[in-house]
């Protein structure tokens, strides 16, 4: 493990669990750009320049930025919550838990974590334009049609409902 | 370089934190939060696996990730929205009490 990688996981990490558990909205979706912010520079150390800054842009850039919106929307003349946790918690952490055992367990066991990284991994934007207009073409075309009819059907679910 | 195993425990890690707030948390929109978390996480897996394959050229991981990515963001769009009707609805954001389907 080198130096860098466990600042930025530190950094996630901490990050995350910020997030989860903050008692205002908004430092939890600050929190949240931290967090993704961690993640794009762990995609950066592996190589993948522009799946980091994709994730900047719209991880940090518009999700957030959503997310900030919706928490204002929501809490006009709200009485502050008594507890943060519904009432099932204790299920739900133990849950939680069993998954991470059950990953942890699965990857210390697994043969693959002797693999090697390539010695050299370049995914130029070149590169996956050329991807993305050759083999990958159908896909983006799917892709904008379901951002598309997202769009048009985040406005109508938020639309106001009409008085009959 | 970081092992494998690194990358992959960070990744149990924060698809575990995203589930643990998603399943126990009372507000709708920290609910939200912990899925994207938890698709953030596999997204890092993909990466890792890619920068670990042996044809790395053949770039799966990456578009894997950058179509995820662009279908997360309208998870997130759809999810927020649908967070907003309901809040309008019930005037509340809080999962424990929106618990009937025919309101």
């Amino acid at each position: 493990m080198t130096l860098p990688f466990l600042i930025i996981a530190a950094l996630t990490l901490a990050a995350s669990v910020a997030a989860m558990t903050l008692r205002n909205l908004v430092h939890c979706a600050l929190s949240l750009v931290v967090a993704f912010a961690g993640l794009a520079a762990a995609f950066l150390q592996l190589d993948a320049q522009f799946v980091g800054f994709a994730q900047i842009l719209v991880y940090v850039g518009a999700v957030a930025i959503l997310i900030v919106f919706a928490v204002l929307l929501t809490r006009g003349g709200q009485a502050p919550e008594p507890t943060l946790f519904s009432a099932g918690w204790k299920w739900g952490a133990l849950v939680a838990v069993l998954v991470f055992g059950t990953l942890a367990w699965a990857t210390k066991n697994s043969f693959i974590i002797d693999r090697k990284p390539a010695a050299t991994a370049e995914a130029t934007v070149k590169q996956i334009g050329d991807a993305l207009m050759t083999k990958y073409v159908l896909p983006l075309e799917v892709i904008g049609l379901l951002l598309t009819a997202a769009l048009i059907g985040a406005v109508i679910i938020a639309m106001k409902e009409e008085k009959k | 370089m970081t092992p494998l195993a690194g990358y992959l425990i960070l990744s149990a890690m924060l698809f575990c934190i995203g589930l643990a707030g998603a399943l126990t948390r009372r507000n709708a929109i920290i609910v939200l939060i912990g899925i994207e978390l938890m698709l953030n996480a596999a997204n890092l897996n993909f990466i890792a696996f890619w920068r670990f394959s042996e044809h790395p050229e053949a770039l799966t991981g990456i578009m894997f990730v950058i179509f995820s990515i662009g279908v997360a963001a309208a998870e997130a769009a759809v999810g927020l929205a649908l967070i907003i009707a309901i809040y309008r609805h019930y005037k509340t954001a809080n999962v424990d009490e929106v618990n009937s389907l025919k309101g």
